[in-house]
């Protein structure tokens, strides 16, 4: 069943003519080939595709892609200013080294970002519990949890 | 790729009628954490999909009514249910993740009726009713009479789970909920124990005890001279049998009775009589039986805490 569907993406609105067996990870990055957000596993488990709906991290391999109807989603692609210049989360995880590979990257600095919007000076274990649904096969974790503390500017 | 249609109706009789309209041959999805799955693993086939998340007769969450569409997230951030009903606070918390505690409800996990399913035994604990609607009326089942087996529920065809209906507890009542994994996130467990409890009081002198290292064998001598008595009892396992159960036995035997070392571990050793847990790749019915035990216990003593100290972060934490 095929259906357009509106809803605002990174700050813009978005019209799109969907199939509605799609998942909103799969509108993102093979549709509108925003290839930040990745597809991990595509069960829930590792966080990589995670972004922000309505101000709440989601999975997005789970999100049937018409629940995404007029709602308001924040991936990766959507953190950089106007101007070129990085999120204070993107700044730190470099600063930091949170980056290895990259591939949990996106996924880990949409937790945190959600995380942040909503509480900016979490604890330890606020972060740890904002990133318990990301997995990252390289960093073992220390120097993520830093970043996301210096962000926070804690 | 799959194809099924996807309807989003804002209310229940918009959703039932629906699903008559599918012939009952639709599928019901809320947060989608379990159903998206299984369509990904091709478990599942549907036509068509009926979305509840827009419902708002599903989204009642005050006092005594927890709508089926209330998300663990929701749950967990919840006062309310974290004073009254904490053993479902408890399962709120160590749920998934938070994208998944986000989306997933509590009448998802309670309709997937996994023998895993972490709010099932709070539930039961909490002596929860299910009100279910159809198009030809409503229902009140007990959650114990909710499950049937592995993925099996009393649910009919097209029926939709609407709420749960709580009880407020008398004062002196705590619960609690243990989650035994492996990882300390992300993990379904290998044994979940509910403790309801209600005592005959919570002025009790050794309330500092608890806070303090003594040996647990001290701090229930103090519970025998102080005569502190457990009016009323609720045990519930998960991950032990087909579906997750009460241990109906226990809770007789520690029903009306003066707490004391001796009989907590009869208490224990009846619940593990009651379990029948088999071997998978999360744990061996050996080991599990062994932490049913434990954890009877230490649900008791945690329940017991949380009466005496109301309200506070019991530290040193301890296992019991
Ligand atoms: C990564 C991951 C981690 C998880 N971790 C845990 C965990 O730690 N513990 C745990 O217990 N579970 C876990 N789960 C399983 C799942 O998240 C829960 O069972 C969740 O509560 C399901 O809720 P939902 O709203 O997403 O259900 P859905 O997937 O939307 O629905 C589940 C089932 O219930 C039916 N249904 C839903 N609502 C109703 C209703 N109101 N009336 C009638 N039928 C209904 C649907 O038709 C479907 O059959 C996990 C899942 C994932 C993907
Ligand atoms: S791809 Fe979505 S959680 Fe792994
Ligand atoms: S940096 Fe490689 S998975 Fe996290």
């Amino acid at each position: 069943m095929k259906r357009e569907m509106m809803f605002k993406l990174n700050g813009e609105a978005v019209n799109v003519e969907v199939e509605s067996a799609w998942t909103l990870l799969y509108l993102l990055r093979e549709i509108l080939e925003l290839t930040g957000t990745k597809l991990g596993c595509g069960y829930g488990e590792c966080g990589a595709c995670t972004v922000i709906m309505d101000g709440q991290a989601v999975n997005a391999c789970l999100v049937p892609v018409l629940e995404a109807e007029g709602k308001n989603v924040t991936t990766i692609e959507g953190l950089v200013q106007p101007d070129g210049q990085l999120h204070p989360l993107q700044r730190t995880f470099i600063d930091h080294g949170a980056v290895q590979c990259g591939f949990c990257t996106p996924g880990m600095i949409m937790s945190a970002k959600a995380l942040l919007d909503e509480n900016q000076s979490p604890t330890d274990e606020e972060i740890k519990e904002s990133i318990a649904g990301n997995l990252c096969r390289c960093t073992g974790y220390v120097k993520i949890i830093e970043a996301v503390k210096a962000a926070s500017g804690r | 790729m799959l194809h099924y249609d996807y309807h989003k109706p804002d209310s229940l009789k918009e959703a039932l009628g629906l699903m008559a309209q599918y012939k009952d041959e639709a599928v019901f999805i809320a947060g989608g954490t379990d159903v998206m799955v299984q369509i990904e693993q091709r478990k599942l086939k549907p036509r068509a999909l009926i979305s509840l998340r827009n419902v708002v007769d599903l989204k009642r969450n005050e006092d005594t009514t927890i709508g089926a569409g209330v998300t663990l997230r929701e749950l967990q951030k919840n006062p309310m249910i974290q004073e009254h009903f904490s053993a479902l606070h408890d399962a709120a918390c160590n749920l998934g993740s938070i994208q998944i505690r986000n989306v997933a409800t509590i009448g998802g996990n309670i309709c997937t009726a996994a023998p895993s399913a972490d709010t099932a035994c709070p539930l039961l604990v909490l002596d929860a009713k299910a009100l279910l609607v159809s198009a030809t009326g409503e229902r009140e089942v007990d959650i114990d009479e909710f499950f049937v087996g592995p993925g099996k529920t009393v649910l009919r065809k097209g029926e939709i789970l609407k709420e749960f209906k709580i009880r407020r507890f008398t004062e002196n009542t705590g619960s609690v909920y243990i989650k035994h994994t492996r990882r300390a996130a992300m993990d379904l467990p290998i044994v979940g124990i509910a403790v309801r409890i209600t005592l005959n009081r919570n002025d009790v002198k050794c309330r500092d005890a608890l806070c303090a290292l003594e040996p647990i064998s001290k701090i229930m001598g103090y519970f025998e001279d102080e005569e502190l008595k457990c009016e009323d009892a609720r045990i519930a396992m998960g991950v032990v049998a087909p579906r997750p159960i009460r241990a109906r036995h226990a809770e007789a035997a520690l029903k009306g009775k003066v707490l004391s070392e001796k009989l907590i571990a009869e208490v224990s050793e009846i619940a593990v009589s009651e379990a029948s847990p088999r071997d998978s790749v999360r744990g061996e019915a050996w080991y599990r039986s062994e932490m049913v035990k434990v954890l009877v216990k230490r649900g008791i003593m945690k329940a017991i805490e949380r009466i005496v100290r109301p309200g506070e972060v019991v530290y040193p934490e301890r296992l019991w």
